[in-house]
């Protein structure tokens, strides 16, 4: 075995001559093409016979095979090239094959057998393999030739790009298809200004409709690009023999720095067409890969089959595997590929599979959600899908595309088709594994390796627990990344939720995730939020409405008594403490503990209803009142007559405790088995006031007839002769769900105790804006049960609760009655006609 | 200095950083009056072209307000809604001159002039 030139230098030709197995009499296979087809054909023949053919491949481009369509992410800065290798030295040299590249194959003498490359080097075969690709279409304008005019195929012309964008300046490209928009985002994110110009009216016609290419667009430009549709190039401009710009038909010119095309590739049939095989727009196959020469064969985008060029990844696995059972005489055939597209742009959700050009007896199925920026549509024609596209969620693309392959009847689900698998199959509406535990284990999971849902199954229980050991096992994922979440859901199906898995960014002025920020406040010791947004690279100045309220419960977690609150990045209600209505105008709700109220404090909310005008009063369901129609200037006054009537605020309005429902218990029922009401008091007096990462409720219940609806709480206690069982979890929201059972234990004390320690490990471990019962669902009830599994650790969680209670039990309404933040309440001034002019009055 | 086409409001120092105030105007609209975080004040209508939520009680963050009704985030640079929703609420043109905030005039008494850019400094 011997290897020449072959070191770490990507661009260094490099070539191999293995021989690691015995000699023999074995055919002669040579492939010309080192890319992604040639190379999988090979290993689809290894795999079936790996003795059987003695290997010679010829590639154009000095280097060994890499993923050709991860170059994008590779000029988005994304990847490296080392990143996307599929074929290292080590396995030619394992595998015995001899890589000749660098070194172009300029004949086929179909008479001797032989191929003859450029160095002369001539190499005799038993089977040929043509697996020589496309080539870029460059459009015939004058300038076509100039420096700084690239195509978008290979490592060199990401090179190439790189180093324009290393000098900054415009970039055009010319054609707003899948590759050409690839590559405007990749010189964008290199900093280029860049301008995308298209000949038909919509960016990526043939993948997408117009809605969606409208989103598309839009989002585009958002991203600072300039997109130029119905744009007709009539002339590259140059200056020196360098580019210099572009001129349309219509007479606008575009400066450039550097001009890139990418309007369409054209399969390289070159060799095959001087060889005399039978060419039209490809090298014609048969349905094993099979030229006009028996003993030559084709596959990729270089071939003609059925009468379909194919210019994705996904139809060539087909070929290739159809090829490597033809050649190692187990035919199958192939049938044709139906193709689905991704754009591989990050942030950008897109799919289109099939067609979707409407047409007679075609039904067009449209969902759109406009704050989302969700555009879904699927086109089924006599209860078949026949094509879907989708903007903004790609969920369930595969589905969708699973059952258009298949041409299964979708009458059935006709009406939860396009609001997805997880709907559509009945229940399990919010969880995405559901969707993916549902798909049939032949159905597709990567398109770009040919992967089903079975072969990653069965690749995750051989002993691959995490996404790259999934990756490097069957290489689902491996390739464009696409699919990342189906097999992170697969993951989770098959391993029941042991995966690590890369969870959603806090929002889009951060790379991290709320667990990453929670945990970096602690270890930086951050101490406010601009501190935090300037450790953690935040990509805004000063964040957003999202991740502001976050941060600043964060803070106020983990800095109890330190962490002075920022009012600023508290939601209206929280700022205002009252409950802001559709008209401006506030809700009061004063604090009735456990339920109970009195005369004293009935008369002074009449009083207030009186005296402010309030239109309505209403029982919530927490079991208080709530006064409606109250002006934010009129709030501490309001407060003040509260307050005088021994009322603190109801803390209605906050990511906060809100109520201890009670029933009447042992005290008046005559089922009831302990104080309920009394317990309730004690523990709404223990825990109003605190700031929690979302709404919280407690009720306690006098027996298990539970009238106080404990199993929908945050906390819930249900007493029972023995003592108190305590329930967590429990939602009565837009999903329902009931508690789950934490303990059972003997004393009102330990009850209490209990109740502290589960607020605080919510309140450090949950994400702002998840409730209880989603938090309990994402860490499972084990995870609550086994931080609270020893009195110790139930002791130190409901110490640091009674501790951070220190500060935060002082009743809001108190501080702005006497005055506190009057800014908040009152007007700047008013502005009053006077004579003819306008003048301005004090508040 | 300011001519009588420009109405002061007021000292700079009235509006904390990072929050707006209200200013009614009799038989006009109720304006809100922001300063940012980045030190640039701006008014605008206090009134969301969505639902009419009022922008003066919504998070600001850079040069937008989020509304407290239905999370539209607007610009106070120009009043139009961001991202996918649509709509405009007017801009009134104010300047910042020696520590205080003045308006236009004829902007306050119109409810807003949208052709005439809102200048801001500090």
């Amino acid at each position: 075995m011997r290897v020449t030139n072959g070191d770490a230098d990507v661009n260094a030709p490099v070539n191999f001559e293995g021989n690691a197995f015995p000699e023999g009499p074995r055919e002669r296979l040579v492939v010309i093409g080192n890319g992604m087809a040639g190379c999988r054909a090979v290993e689809e023949i290894l795999a079936r016979e790996p003795e059987r053919f003695e290997i010679t491949i010829f590639g154009a481009e000095p280097r060994v095979n890499y993923n050709r369509i991860m170059l994008s992410p590779v000029l988005a800065g994304e990847k490296t090239f080392d990143e996307i290798v599929i074929n290292t030295p080590a396995w030619y040299i394992d595998n015995g094959i001899t890589l000749v590249s660098g070194d172009k194959v300029e004949r086929i003498d179909r008479d001797t057998q032989t191929v003859i490359a450029a160095s002369g080097r001539t190499e005799p075969y038993d089977k040929l393999l043509i697996a020589t690709g496309s080539d870029p279409f460059i459009i015939p304008v004058p300038g076509k030739d100039l420096d700084g005019v690239v195509t978008f195929r290979d490592l060199d012309d990401v090179d190439r790009m790189l180093a324009a964008a290393d000098k900054g300046g415009s970039a055009v490209v010319i054609g707003g298809g899948l590759l050409g928009l690839e590559a405007a985002h990749g010189l964008s994110l290199r900093g280029m200004q860049v301008s995308v110009i298209h000949l038909m009216p919509s960016l990526m016609e043939r993948q997408l409709d117009e809605a969606a290419g409208f989103l598309l667009r839009s989002e585009l430009e958002k991203r600072g690009q300039t997109i130029l549709t119905g744009a007709n190039t009539q002339e590259i401009i140059g200056k020196d023999g360098h580019v210099a710009g572009v001129r349309l038909e219509d007479g606008t010119e575009i400066p450039a720095d550097i001009v890139v095309m990418a309007v369409g590739i054209r399969p390289a049939t070159g060799l095959a067409k001087e060889a005399g095989l039978e060419v039209e727009r490809g090298i014609l196959v048969d349905d094993h890969m099979v030229t006009s020469d028996p003993n030559i064969l084709s596959v990729g985008e270089c071939v003609q089959h059925r009468g379909l060029c194919y210019g994705l990844v996904a139809p060539l696995w087909d070929m290739c595997r159809a090829l490597a059972d033809h050649v190692t005489d187990r035919a199958t055939g192939y049938e044709g590929s139906v193709t689905s597209t991704k754009l591989k742009v990050s942030g950008i959700d897109l799919f289109s599979a099939g067609d979707f050009s409407g047409g007679e007896g075609c039904e067009d199925i449209v969902m759109r959600d406009a704050a989302r920026g969700i555009y879904k549509r699927v086109i089924v024609k006599d209860n078949r899908i026949v094509g879907a596209v989708l903007y903004g969620d790609t969920t369930d693309g595969s589905w969708y595309f699973d059952l258009l392959k298949k041409g299964e009847d979708v009458s059935e689900i006709r009406e939860a088709l396009i609001f997805g698998q997880a709907f559509a199959s009945g229940g399990a509406l919010l969880d995405p594994n559901a969707a993916v535990a549902a798909l049939s284990d032949d159905a597709e999971i990567c398109g770009c390796n040919g992967v089903s849902k079975g072969q990653v199954v069965s690749c995750i229980e051989g002993g691959a627990h995490s996404l790259d050991a999934v990756r490097s096992g069957c290489k689902a994922s491996a390739s464009c990344g696409s699919c990342t979440n189906l097999v992170e859901s697969l993951l989770a199906v098959t391993l029941g939720g042991e995966v690590e898995t890369g969870p959603a960014t806090m929002c889009r002025c951060t790379s991290f995730s709320h667990d990453d920020v929670r945990a970096l406040i602690i270890e930086k010791e951050l101490t406010s939020i601009p501190h935090v947004m300037q450790e953690l690279h935040w990509s805004t100045p000063d964040g957003c409405a999202s991740c502001r309220p976050a941060l600043n419960y964060y803070l106020l977690c983990a800095l109890p008594g330190v962490y002075e609150d920022d009012q600023k990045s508290r939601f209206v209600n929280e700022r205002m403490h009252a409950n802001i209505q559709k008209d401006g105008t506030y809700s009061v709700v004063p604090r009735m503990w456990g339920g109970l109220t009195n005369p004293r404090e009935l008369r002074a909310i009449a009083d207030v209803v009186e005296k402010y005008d309030a239109p309505m009063v209403k029982v919530t369901g927490g079991q208080r009142l709530d006064i409606f129609g109250i002006k934010k200037e009129d709030l501490p006054a309001v407060w003040a007559d509260l307050n005088a009537a021994g009322m603190v605020s109801g803390h209605a309005y906050g990511k906060s405790l809100r109520t201890v429902k009670t029933c009447v218990g042992s005290e008046w029922c005559r089922f009831g088995t302990q104080d309920s009401t009394g317990l309730g008091v004690k523990i709404e007096r223990m825990t109003w006031g605190s700031w929690m990462p979302h709404k919280f409720k407690i009720a306690v219940s006098g027996c298990p007839r539970n009238c106080a609806e404990a199993t929908i709480k945050d906390f819930g206690v249900v007493c029972v002769d023995s003592g108190y069982e305590l329930h967590v979890g429990g939602n009565g929201g837009i999903k329902v769900r009931a508690t789950d059972l934490l303990c059972k234990v003997a004393t009102e004390e330990e009850a209490m105790e209990m109740c502290a320690a589960f607020i605080q490990l919510y309140r450090e471990e949950a994400r702002y804006l998840e409730r209880t019962a989603p938090w309990i669902e994402r860490v499972g009830l084990e995870h609550v049960k086994l931080a609270l599994a020893d009195a110790e650790a139930v002791r130190a969680y409901a110490a640091r609760f009674h501790h951070s209670q220190c500060f935060m039990q002082d009743d809001p309404w108190a501080k702005r009655a006497a005055g506190e933040r009057a800014d908040l309440h009152q007007h700047l001034a008013t502005v009053r006609p006077s004579d003819s002019s306008y003048q301005l009055e004090k508040a | 200095m300011m001519t009588g086409d420009w109405l002061d409001i007021g000292p700079v120092g009235q509006i904390e950083a990072g929050t707006a105030r209200t200013l009614p105007v009799e038989g006009a609209q109720e304006l809100a009056i922001f300063h940012t975080l980045r030190g640039e004040f701006f008014a605008i209508v206090n009134a969301c072209p969505h639902k009419k939520g009022p922008l003066s009680q919504g998070i600001v963050h850079g040069d937008v307000v989020t509304c407290p009704l239905h999370n539209w985030n607007i610009s106070l640079r120009d009043g139009r809604a961001l991202g996918d929703d649509e709509g405009c609420v007017p801009t009134i043109p104010l300047r910042v001159d020696a520590g205080r905030i003045y308006l236009l005039r004829a902007a306050v008494l119109g409810g807003g002039a949208e052709a005439a850019p809102a200048e801001a400094e500090v």
